[in-house]
């Protein structure tokens, strides 16, 4: 791209107020008599709850209401929240989370009942003083052993925890097994974490009495959702509930979804007649944010002589959590993510949802095409292992090729929509990361460094991620009397520069001066539609519907200026807040034009147009358009402590046209950082009975500065012919195979010792023992 | 209201006399009984460095002090750290321009500590840059801008610096 601002590494708009420290996050709201809110949450996995007992709670000082479930209960429709994306779900009406437990937790941390205090202090004081009285209940605690028939019910009104099965298959892949002249089969682990936005969750409530009006702020991405939601639960008219998001501290896939304390607080602001403030803190977001990637997979590929895949199947038992919070958009996600880049002629792979006492599994960046993504290529590790090939030669041999493109895969989006790649050209992209890394050269160097006692590695990846999922995100363009341009939108920002972006986007077409536009986002009540921020969407939804309105906005400002100038249309051009009849200093103002058609009255409009200088745009997209991350890198592994030194990383990434190539290169940095930090160090832990191990940062480790590589980035651009804009999603794709290419390097690098990976994280831990089980004294 | 204790504190600059409970700790008496909301919560346990000050010029965990430990000292935000109104600091100017903030959450911390660390170490080299911000959890930037950042305000301020003695 290479436009005036568009395709242009501009600076952000979000930056300067950033960093004078005047972001406005949800616990920075501060309104005026806010009470505190603090949430009383389960002491176990699976219990009863027998009874409530809140008088020494609501005896503390400062205390002005306890509330549980009897509480709240008449003044909402039902008793659980609504599970998004319900299609496919079984009994879909009654599988969302509890709002409050009613009388059987699922899970250590669920929300029991809501204290509301004069401080959050008091309120957290008083928290500890609301007793339960439990009857604990077995648990189901690993998915896999979930599903033995003696296992423990997650769920006391079923005895089998199996939630249901799904199966994605094509060709005939039985028969080709038992013909095949190669097969190989993995058993292969991965582990839960979650997003870990550095702002946690947080919710401000405020109910208006005079215009009946509950108003929250919440540190969500799906303020337009979460506003439904409200409606819904609470039985209320839209013209009553208003959903606002502030500055958003990061969301990763988490904050997409409605959560109970967002409800309550919204509810408890209407009872107590005060706004009420809930800020959440770390270990809560341990406890009860989303996590996911919790997945036992069997996993076998079947080759021909000559090294091309005959086909994959396979069974995937996933971790679900306690309830269905969103959807099956993960295990589907995973199992059509498995043929990725290759032609894969026969696949089958089974999928079991298994319901555990866990917090609920929902996208986490990634969305589990990280783990399909992680068994399709172990799987060709080994198959290269076997046969005697160079990695990066069998996956060459089996990639789609460029010249192949658009390609139809025998498969459907859990939408149903086709999985068609779009547009790119993965054997190149692997081959300049490659290079990048001089893979080739590498033996050479992995013997010199083997001479000096260090073992080093070599990894490589490929992933491939839908994104720009549909069907739409609105945008209206608008030009003031003032001359200024706003834009609204029902895109969620939470920190990847959504709205630099879309100013980008209507500067281009409308003076190319960003200053002179301003980009509402995260509000319900000016923007009445949205779907919000997920999937790697908003530039291709949000981006092209602000592209044509900007369009439509420019062709009626120009039909009026000529009107006024009396000039044509084609003599104009529009430069700063001003269009010009070209090459004269013959002008009239954004501002004027805007004026003329917002009207006088009794006077007929300039040039015959429709009043306002305005447009409303709904781009609509069915199809992914499919980005993709060729990752390589070169690691160094200490055998004594495990660690794992990373020496070159480097990744082609095709995000088709480039908005702001500072911003891409940003987010692909940053996914590739959580996927090193799903590779080597994010595990959240919990014992045989579900009990939550790992709630805070020392216990659960974050990527630090040290640890990570500097990523060399670079891209191919092919367009997406599937959006005006030919753009891709961003902010994921460099997640995808960071995994399975660190653990490339790891294996690759133990190769000495005969250690095979086939789990992640990979911890130092793990490493030892692996070192040591494959070399018993 | 808990046990008080009168406290006379000077932020950026501006004194301030105030009765504070003894057990609110530092950060929630700068972001709640002050205002100042630049400095971040991200996890009130000292790891995630989002609540970092400086103390008399050094970096301190405003999470981890209590209210009434700041009596009688100096204490720097991220509201002070600009030279004027409608002026970035020579460092701030690096974040915006080598993207070393995307949701802008970790970002206080991140000045603080790399204002003190730019102090000591005006010339540093990456990996030094990489241990200074090791106590500082950024989830959106793999930390590759901030890096980059550093480094360049590290040039800006050596040029500064050069400038003034000139």
């Amino acid at each position: 791209m290479d436009g005036k601002v568009l395709g242009q590494r501009v600076p952000r708009l979000e930056d300067p107020g950033l960093l004078l420290g005047k972001g406005r996050y949800t616990d920075d709201v501060r309104l005026p008599g806010t009470a505190n809110a603090a949430f009383v949450r389960s002491p176990f996995p699976h219990a009863i709850l027998k009874s409530i007992d809140k008088n020494a709670a609501m005896d503390v000082e400062g205390v002005i209401a306890v509330y549980d479930f009897s509480d709240l209960r008449p003044h909402m429709t039902q008793d659980k929240l609504p599970v998004e994306f319900p299609s496919g779900v079984p009994n879909a009406e009654n599988a969302g989370p509890a709002i409050l437990v009613k009388d059987e937790t699922m899970y250590a941390g669920e929300c029991v009942a809501i204290v509301i205090a004069e401080t959050r202090h008091i309120a957290e004081d008083a928290a500890a003083l609301v007793f339960g009285e439990w009857e604990p209940l077995p648990a189901a605690g690993d998915c896999k052993e979930a599903l033995e028939p003696d296992a423990p019910s997650a769920h006391r009104d079923t005895n089998n925890n199996l939630m249901m099965e799904m199966v994605q298959e094509y060709g005939d892949v039985d028969n080709v097994f038992s013909s095949a002249p190669h097969t190989f089969r993995e058993e292969i682990w991965q582990h839960r974490g979650t997003a870990h936005p550095i702002e946690c969750r947080g919710a401000v409530g405020r109910y208006d009495p005079v215009s009946d009006q509950i108003t929250l702020w919440s540190s969500t991405q799906m303020p337009n959702l979460a506003q439904s939601y409200i409606i819904r639960v609470l039985g209320l008219h839209e013209n009553q509930v208003r959903v606002i998001t502030p500055d958003v501290g990061g969301g990763f896939g988490p904050k997409f979804l409605f959560y109970s304390e967002e409800l309550v607080v919204a509810l408890a602001a209407k009872l107590v007649g005060r706004p009420v403030k809930w800020a959440e803190d770390r270990r809560e977001h341990f406890l009860a944010a989303v996590q996911e990637r919790d997945q036992y997979w069997e996993a076998e590929i079947a080759l021909s002589n000559d090294g091309l895949v005959l086909g994959v199947r396979g069974h995937v038992i996933h971790d679900h959590g306690a309830y269905t919070a969103q959807g099956i958009t993960l295990p589907y996600n995973a199992a059509s993510t498995i043929p990725g880049p290759y032609k894969v002629p026969n696949y089958r792979m089974k999928q079991s949802l298994v319901f555990t006492n866990k917090v609920p599994c929902a996208p986490v960046r990634g969305a589990s095409h990280p783990q399909g993504t992680y068994v399709m290529e172990r799987l060709m590790d080994r198959a290269a292992k076997e046969l005697g090939v160079d990695r990066a030669e069998l996956r060459d041999r089996n990639m789609i090729r460029g010249t192949e493109m658009p390609y139809k895969k025998p498969l459907k989006t859990r939408a149903g929509v086709n999985i068609e790649y779009d547009s790119g050209d993965f054997p190149k992209a692997m081959k300049m990361a490659l290079d990048g890394c001089d893979y080739y050269g590498f033996k050479d160097r992995q013997r010199n460094s083997r001479a000096d006692g260090r073992f080093s590695g070599i990894g490589l990846s490929l992933g491939v991620k839908g994104t720009g999922r549909g069907p739409f995100e609105m945008a209206t363009v608008r030009i003031g009397p003032s001359g200024k341009i706003s834009v609204y939108t029902g895109a969620a920002p939470m920190g990847q520069s959504t709205r630099t972006m879309m100013a980008q986007v209507v500067a281009e077409h409308l003076g190319g001066d960003m200053q002179n536009v301003e980009v509402v986002a995260g509000d319900t009540q000016p923007i009445p539609m949205g779907m919000g921020g997920f999937g790697s969407r908003q530039a291709i939804t949000a981006g092209s519907s602000a592209h044509i309105a900007a369009k439509e906005v420019r062709k009626k400002a120009l039909k009026v200026a000529a009107h006024m100038l009396e000039t044509s249309e084609e003599d104009l051009e529009i430069r700063g807040i001003e269009i010009f009849v070209r090459g004269t200093d013959m002008k009239v103002s954004l501002g004027q034009v805007a004026n003329a058609v917002a009207g006088t009255p009794g006077y007929a409009l300039p040039g015959g147009v429709e009043p306002g200088m305005e447009s409303t745009q709904r781009f609509l997209t069915d199809p992914l358009a499919y980005c993709y991350s060729a990752h390589c890198c070169e690691v160094e592994v200490d055998p004594e402590t495990g660690g794992v030194e990373f020496k070159r990383y480097v990744i082609v990434h095709d995000s088709g046209n480039l908005m702001n190539p500072m911003i891409v290169e940003g987010q692909i940095q940053g996914g590739a950082a959580h996927g090193v930090g799903n590779a080597l160090f994010e595990w959240m832990a919990y014992d045989k009975e579900a009990q939550p191990l790992t709630t805070n940062f020392g216990e659960y480790l974050l990527p630090t500065a040290p640890e990570m590589p500097g990523f060399d980035v670079s891209f191919l651009e092919s367009p997406s012919p599937l959006n005006p804009l030919g753009v891709k999603g961003v902010g994921e794709g460099s997640t995808v195979p960071v995994a399975a290419a660190v653990c490339s390097a790891i294996e690759n690098a133990l190769e000495p010792f005969g250690v095979h990976i086939s789990e992640a994280p990979i911890t130092p831990q793990r490493i030892v023992e692996l070192i040591a089980s494959a070399n018993p004294v | 209201m808990g046990e008080t204790r009168n406290i006379s504190v000077t932020i950026n600059g501006k004194t301030y006399q105030e009765e504070v409970e003894v057990r609110f700790h530092l950060a929630d008496f700068i972001r709640q009984q002050l205002g100042l909301t630049g400095t971040h919560l991200g996890c009130e346990h000292g790891v995630c460095g989002a609540c970092t000050i400086l103390l008399n010029g050094e970096s301190a965990r405003s999470c981890l002090l209590l209210a009434v430990q700041a009596d009688g000292q100096e204490i720097l935000t991220i509201e002070g750290i600009a030279p004027s109104e409608d002026e970035l600091h020579p460092l701030q100017e690096a974040f915006r321009d080598n993207h070393g903030l995307q949701c802008g959450f970790c970002t206080p911390g991140m000045l603080t500590t790399l204002l003190e660390f730019l102090k000591d170490n005006p010339d540093p080299t990456e990996e030094e840059v990489r241990i200074a911000i090791s106590g500082n959890l950024c989830r959106c930037t793999g930390y590759q801008g901030i890096v980059a950042a550093a480094l360049d305000a590290a040039e800006r301020l050596r040029n500064q610096n050069v400038n003034q003695i000139q």
